[in-house]
């Protein structure tokens, strides 16, 4: 089996949000970037079926040279190769059209990608590379197991999840669940080091037109300090008169 | 030209997103100069839509779509747009409506934004602002594409009454093939959704273990709520994974959030601060969370939740 896992590179959860350039970009100065969590759920998952299964994996990001630590990263953790799709992520169809080429040309039996990105949080790369190469695909993935050409998948919904079957070619975007938190994976220094000799190859775009285009930036409006009160009468009273909320 | 709004059912009622979209998407079409046409499948009552602005409704009614397939059903929203001659197709942000809008966009070759949390604040070209990074700043994004597809931030524009005489045709668009077959479906039954919710209670590592969750449901019961917990105590296995809100959990954007022994880390911050009202129950008055919230008592959740649900039980009592 075939697998591709979609990296996205993104700020450290802990980042501190700003922009620049009359709040048109965002400011990297002094940010540290990470495998996306909700894509680290969807290696450690691969991992697994490299480990039990003899799948192999590959890893795949659409950026510029700046997110080649974050593929590195990925082979560290045990992937055994990367592809780097030459090109500034601009918006997510045109991400999902790139992809979907290096689908086409990988033969890839199973793409596994996070649900969502942390920074940007479009929820809409795997989706639309599912429909453009018209496989099945399954978002909010919470379970996993494949029987030769057989999926078994479960996703969260409103109140509860649902159980689905497909044969492969299969897209899913998965969340916590797929693994546990306490199976992610930190690379070790023989990762590390195996990680270098490992093949990152570099792809030209198809450059696709963008079908978005971000024009500015804001931050979240400053809030007023909170009221602190002594006593849930009081709390009880503030929610109904000046809230609102009950 | 039309604004094309899918209204989305669960077991033949709309969900109250259904009713924000459809409020919002009779806004939208005024500010474009056109109509709305609202799409809504296995409806018990498509007229309840008439109250939000839904000058025409195509109803569908079919056996065959009892079960949400992405496929089928993306594919129905792009036969109706088309037929519609839609430029704008909005969906609310419930899990089905995220799963199959970038279906959609691709179905229409369109542009699609999600987490959007207001008007557009352009038509031409069209801009919309949205959350990003896990809500800790907005874009405004413009849609290029001549068709347009944008998913509506959950509790960000508000029901709207807008009373239209509409009229419901009743609509049987093709049904395509899918391989992806669901084989079963689990649902917590009389139980509030943090989904749907209105009011999340909330509950972290200071409750000291699952023994105490008690008076958090207790909670949650007195004030019609969800409940809900940090990410330490959905791995620590004290209450199960669905119940996780925060970055990489479920997000939150309720009218009221309650915090009960949380002490607000900033990715737990990320996945609720979109609820309007947040309240914080904590010993520690140097929580991060006091930063973030609206209201705040620095105590022991031990004494203040008890109390709590016992003067709201009077209060109840008193404003039923």
């Amino acid at each position: 089996m075939k697998i591709l896992v979609c990296i996205s590179h993104v700020p450290d959860t802990t980042s501190k949000i700003n922009f620049t350039e009359n709040d048109t970009k965002f400011d990297n100065n002094g940010v540290q970037f990470v495998i996306n969590p909700f894509d680290e759920f969807a290696l450690t998952r691969a991992m697994w079926f490299k480990e039990k299964q003899g799948a192999t994996v590959t890893v795949v990001n659409v950026g510029t040279v700046a997110t080649e630590p974050t593929l590195r990263k990925a082979l560290a953790i045990g992937a055994d190769n990367a592809i780097r799709v030459n090109t500034e992520a601009i918006d997510g169809f045109s991400v999902a059209r790139e992809l979907a080429e290096v689908v086409k040309n990988g033969g890839y039996d199973l793409v596994l990608a996070g649900r969502e990105s942390i920074d940007y949080n479009g929820e809409m790369v795997p989706g639309m590379l599912a429909a453009l190469l018209d496989f099945s695909f399954v978002n909010a993935c919470i379970g996993l197991e494949i029987e030769g050409d057989t999926a078994t998948i479960s996703r969260e919904i409103d109140g509860g999840k649902e159980t689905l079957t497909s044969n492969l070619p299969l897209i899913i975007a998965g969340q916590k669940g797929l693994v546990q938190e306490k199976d992610l994976r930190i690379p070790n220094m023989r990762g590390i080091m195996m990680a270098r000799q490992k093949p990152l190859t570099i792809v030209e775009p198809i450059n696709s037109n963008p079908t978005t285009s971000i024009t500015s930036f804001e931050k979240q409006a400053a809030k007023s300090a909170c009221k602190l009160v002594d006593n849930v009468d009081e709390l009880i009273s503030l929610l109904h008169t000046e809230a609102k909320v009950i | 030209m039309s604004v094309l709004v899918f209204a989305e059912t669960s077991e033949g009622k709309f969900k109250k997103s259904a009713f924000e979209v459809t409020s919002y998407g009779k806004k939208v079409a005024e500010q474009l100069g056109t109509t709305i046409v609202v799409l809504t499948i296995n409806s018990n009552d498509p007229t309840l839509l008439y109250t939000y602005g839904a000058e025409k409704v195509l109803n569908v009614s079919n056996d065959a779509l009892k079960t949400f397939n992405v496929k089928i059903y993306a594919n129905i929203i792009k036969q109706a747009a088309e037929k519609e001659g839609s430029q704008v197709v909005i969906l609310d942000s419930a899990s089905n409506s995220l799963y199959m809008g970038p279906n959609v966009a691709v179905n229409l070759d369109a542009g699609y934004a999600t987490n959007v949390v207001a008007l557009p604040s352009a038509t031409s070209p069209f801009t919309v602002k949205r959350k990003t990074f896990s809500n800790k700043a907005f874009n405004n994004t413009v849609l290029k594409t001549p068709v347009k597809v944008i998913s509506l931030a959950k509790n960000s524009y508000g029901l709207i009454e807008n009373e239209v005489s509409g009229s419901i045709e009743e609509y049987s668009p093709a049904i395509i093939e899918s391989k992806l077959s669901s084989t079963a479906i689990e649902q917590t039954t009389g139980k509030v959704t943090i989904a749907d919710a209105d009011i999340v209670v909330s509950g972290g590592r200071g409750l000291k273990g699952p023994e105490n969750w008690g008076m958090v449901e207790e909670l949650a019961e007195v004030l019609g709520a969800a409940t809900a917990c940090s990410k330490p105590v959905s791995d620590l296995g004290w209450r199960p994974h669905s119940e996780h809100v925060g970055q990489t959990g479920k997000p939150v954007a309720s009218n009221l959030y309650v915090a009960i022994g949380i002490s607000g880390a900033i990715q737990h911050l990320a996945g609720v601060n979109s609820s309007k009202v947040k309240v914080v129950i904590n010993t520690d008055p140097e929580a991060p969370f006091f930063k973030a919230a609206d209201y705040g008592i620095v105590g022991d959740a031990f004494e203040v939740v008890p109390k709590l649900i016992e003067k709201l039980k009077e209060f109840k009592a008193n404003n039923a």
